[in-house]
């Protein structure tokens, strides 16, 4: 076997990890990684550019279809595992900081930036509590009146998740807790973090980190309700479009499949991969209904037409499938006026492909 | 010209009307001289008298709103007369001179003063309840009961709790500074009422002390002197929650009436959350307890063999449902080579604490079981047997797994109660079916099951799982169940992949198929053998190094 390289440069020691990741191999993954911080480089960097690094990797490598969603869970419990190692081997000072809980938006699957922030936060001198994704909010809210945090850090990555993530939002400041959120649901310039009232927006785990090494949030004032973010809610198209999304997604297929006969030699599993995209637009559409925010949808009709794309799946039928959902949705307004921006954008040339924030695949 | 927004009165100059008005009015010429007051003004200005000055006749007020009327001002103005209050209006007449009419707003002023005053208690007492309701922390309550205390009723204000025999948990806070929360060895009987104050009962009275008698730490660093202290209990729901000594810089000995009715508002309010913060407390610390054997146990490898599950009860409000999984690892390894872990998944019918109380039975009867894995079907009978016995007629289906290391394979032993087939999926993507069928357990008095022996090569995986994930209804349609087809391509994914992964990756699938519809309860088990790749590694850095 090949002896470890040694060197101190993150973004080779991220290369040399990506190799041992992607062949499955977890020994060499620590391996690279001991070495690392044997060599020099600091815990949080190895944290932050090397395994980060590779996880975004990972997710970019998704979206250009050079790996599967399983090849990246393999990639990603590697990763895990690679930090269990790193953290047991190193030695974090004991807590003479604050107490923050750390914690996915529930429906979450990407936990490592989660995992990656609260061992930055250990390092850092932070008493963490990480209780990682599939957190649903009772668990939370108990969980924040037994222990009394500082904070709370949530991860979301899917901007489909907003509504969840506006609902934990406001019921952690309900018991008098500040929020400070992160990833790529929130927006490349956190937008949605202001929008659904979080208390701070960081755009990388070091910001987080310096903000709360900074001293404690201010506690979140009473009397702040949901609703007095969002009062375009008030129109019920968001509950209309979430509630029937099997029907809207049912009434876009059979349409698409009288306009394309191709449609009907699909496969079973053609029939359903198509399905499942009809169903992302329209949890999409809803997350923009949520927000009031055209771009969220428009950015992320931009951004799978680029996976599809990669995929080999043929993106001409987005727009009949926009006008579609624009037939069955003519009686709302704004669900009507996202549609045909949207519809608009994607008869028109598709410009170079870039990430936005709003990816529905994984990010890091 | 006019130069002024005043009434003008052309021509009139007295008439007898205005000596009966009801008003108190004054008559003043150009030159700014009392020329006339009517009764009503006579007995408001007993030392007036015609021909006297404005100001030394009647208020410096009113002689200086006249004055102002030659500079352009308008309108009426006010102003006290002992301690009645009165709006004067002035009416203009051609020669200069000027009728003030004063009309009495005592009671409309009091009125008012009297309703700020309540407005400003009803936010104050609305911004206390909602602060204190925010949070089911003892600490944090505390903590929001100083600092509240400290901003609206005293300079100083300190929270304490009943403590243990040692000490007491406090909170400080100084006006205009954080709150600070610690445990405090003190004697609540060196100052007087507290220790009377923190027992509850019988119900006390808030008590003044003096400022000398109480002990030193009971004084903020810097605070400077203490002009008065008093000790206030909070009162409890049945439960002595504490008391408040708020300390004051002012020797102002007794609260007014409105402080007092205030400070006894508050302190019902903050006794109020601080005992249901306690109680809640206490049942966090109870349910953890008893939920501790409940939950699904954290899983490890064990001799190289990976062991991972996922556990999603079917209702979000709780922690536990009627699905279950254990593995018990295996003895010592011996000459004889390693022994058999043993894995457990099951599914209690029903859903809920109640089928999460019979899944704990089950548990503890297998562990029990141990030494006898190496027969399931005896097992089983035992199982049976156990739970035909009790009072509970819910049935379970469970699923045994017995898994030695043998070089670089994993032999499995597979038994099923009434369960679902175990599923492997080898490093090839191929899917099969592990035959081990059996009857349900805990309903007829003799069981059926077959043993299943399987075989895995490194890393093939085997998945254990429950119907939560067959029988998983949604999709991007909606209403369609996942089943089974779906499983086995789901897991014709995972092919070659750490068990962690697979279990995960199986769980999303599931858990996407599913949406935000219900589900049932959601267990998982993956048991993955050792990848070749391991097991040539060599110089001390071999597989099992990082085995937790």
């Amino acid at each position: 076997m090949t002896a470890v390289p040694r060197a101190v440069d993150a973004r080779d020691c991220a290369g040399w990890l990506w190799d041992a990741v992607v062949a499955g191999d977890e020994h060499r993954a620590t391996e690279v990684v001991l070495a690392a911080v044997a060599d020099g480089l600091d815990t949080e960097a190895v944290l932050l550019d090397v395994i980060g690094a590779v996880q975004r990797r990972v997710g970019a490598e998704w979206a250009a279809n050079r790996l599967t969603v399983a090849q990246e869970h393999a990639a990603t419990a590697i990763n895990d595992r690679v930090i269990a190692a790193l953290t047991a081997s190193s030695t974090a000072p004991g807590p003479r900081r604050g107490r923050i809980t750390v914690a996915c938006v529930d429906g979450e699957w990407h936990a490592l930036p989660a995992r990656l922030l609260a061992e930055v936060l250990k390092l850092r001198g932070f008493h963490v509590d990480y209780l990682g994704a599939q957190v649903p909010v009772p668990h939370l809210i108990t969980h924040l009146h037994s222990t009394g945090p500082d904070a709370v850090a949530l991860s979301g990555s899917l901007a489909t998740r907003l509504p969840t993530a506006h609902a934990t939002i406001t019921a952690c400041q309900a018991t008098g807790v500040p929020v400070l959120v992160g990833g790529g649901a929130f927006g490349a310039d956190g937008r949605y973090a202001r929008l659904l009232g979080a208390d701070f927006w960081a755009p990388d785990a070091r910001t987080a980190g310096d903000r709360l090494a900074g001293g404690p949030l201010p506690r979140p004032r009473g009397g702040h309700q949901p609703i007095d973010d969002l009062p375009h809610l008030n129109d019920q198209e968001y509950t209309m479009v979430s509630r029937t999304r099997g029907q809207l997604v049912k009434a876009a297929y059979t349409g698409l499949e009288a306009r394309f006969p191709v449609m009907g030699r699909y496969t079973e599993q053609q029939r359903e991969h198509t399905a499942e995209d009809l169903a992302h637009i329209v949890d999409f559409l809803a997350a923009a209904l949520y927000t009031d925010d055209d771009e969220l949808f428009t950015g992320f009709l931009h951004w799978t037409s680029g996976v599809l794309d990669a995929r080999g799946v043929p993106s001409r039928f987005l727009p009949p499938a926009l006008t579609l959902l624009g037939a069955e949705l003519r009686d709302f307004p704004r669900a009507t006026r996202i549609l045909r921006r949207a519809h608009d954008q994607s008869t028109r040339a598709p410009g170079p492909a870039e990430r936005p924030e709003h990816e529905p695949g994984p990010a890091a | 010209m006019e130069t002024s927004g005043m009434v003008r009165q052309p021509g009139v100059r007295q008439d007898a009307g205005w000596a009966g008005a009801p008003y108190p009015v004054v008559s003043v010429d150009a030159a700014g001289a009392v020329r006339g007051l009517n009764a009503a003004a006579r007995s408001l200005f007993p030392a007036a008298e015609a021909g006297g000055t404005l100001a030394d006749a009647c208020s410096g007020w009113l002689a200086e709103a006249h004055g102002g009327l030659a500079g352009g001002a308008t309108g009426p103005v006010s102003g006290l007369v002992g301690d009645r209050s009165f709006e004067a209006h002035p009416v203009g007449h051609d020669d200069g001179a000027v009728t003030w009419w004063l009309v009495e707003d005592t009671d409309a002023r009091l009125a008012r003063a009297a309703l700020r005053l309540e407005r400003e208690r009803t936010a104050v007492l609305s911004e206390v309840s909602s602060r204190l309701l925010t949070s089911l922390n003892p600490e944090r309550c505390m903590q929001v009961t100083a600092e509240l205390a400290a901003g609206h009723l005293a300079d100083a204000a300190w929270v304490i709790a009943p403590g243990g025999r040692r000490d007491h948990p406090v909170t400080r806070c100084v006006r205009g500074a954080e709150a600070v929360h610690e445990r405090l060895a003190i004697d609540p009987t060196e100052v007087a009422g507290l220790a009377e104050a923190l027992q509850g009962f019988p119900p006390v009275p808030s008590r003044w002390i003096e400022p000398s008698s109480a002990p030193s730490w009971l004084l903020p660093d810097g605070f400077g002197e203490v002009g008065s202290i008093v000790v206030t209990p909070l009162p409890g729901h049945g439960v002595p929650a504490g008391a408040l000594v708020l300390l004051r810089r002012t020797e102002q000995r007794a609260f007014s009436d409105d402080e007092e009715v205030f400070a006894r508002l508050f302190a019902a309010r903050a006794g109020a959350a601080m005992s249901a913060a306690r109680l809640f407390a206490q049942q966090v610390s109870i349910t953890d307890t008893l939920m501790r054997e409940l939950l699904p146990p954290k899983l490890h490898q064990v001799d190289g063999v990976e062991f991972a599950g996922r556990y999603r009860p079917s209702l979000d409000s709780e922690r536990v449902g009627g699905d279950f999984y254990d593995v018990h690892p295996a003895a010592e390894r011996t000459a004889a080579g390693a022994g058999e872990s043993l894995v457990v998944l099951g599914d209690v019918c029903g859903k809920g604490l109640e089928a999460a109380v019979l899944t704990g039975k089950v548990r503890t009867t297998l562990h029990a079981l141990l030494p006898m894995a190496s027969d399931h079907r005896w097992m089983l009978t035992l199982l049976n047997n156990a739970l035909l016995n009790t009072h509970d007629t819910r049935f379970v289906t469970v699923v045994l797994g017995s898994v030695a290391r043998v070089g670089n394979e994993v032999r499995l032993r597979l038994t099923s109660g009434g369960h679902l087939p175990p599923l492997v999926v080898r490093t090839t993507g191929e899917v099969q079916e592990v035959p081990a069928h059996g009857t349900l357990i805990g309903v007829l008095p003799e069981i059926e099951a077959a043993t299943a022996e399987v075989v895995l090569g490194p890393g093939d995986t085997c998945l254990l799982y429950t119907d939560g994930i067959t029988e998983a209804v949604g999709g991007p349609l909606g209403g369609e169940m996942f089943g089974e087809e779906r499983l086995h391509a789901t897991l014709a994914d995972c092919a070659g992949m750490p068990a962690d992964a697979v279990a995960e990756h199986v769980h999303m699938v599931a858990a996407q198929w599913i949406g935000g519809g219900s589900h049932d309860d959601i267990a998982l088990l993956a048991i993955t053998a050792p990848r070749g790749r391991h097991l040539t590694s060599v110089g001390g850095h071999g597989r099992g190094r990082h085995t937790a």
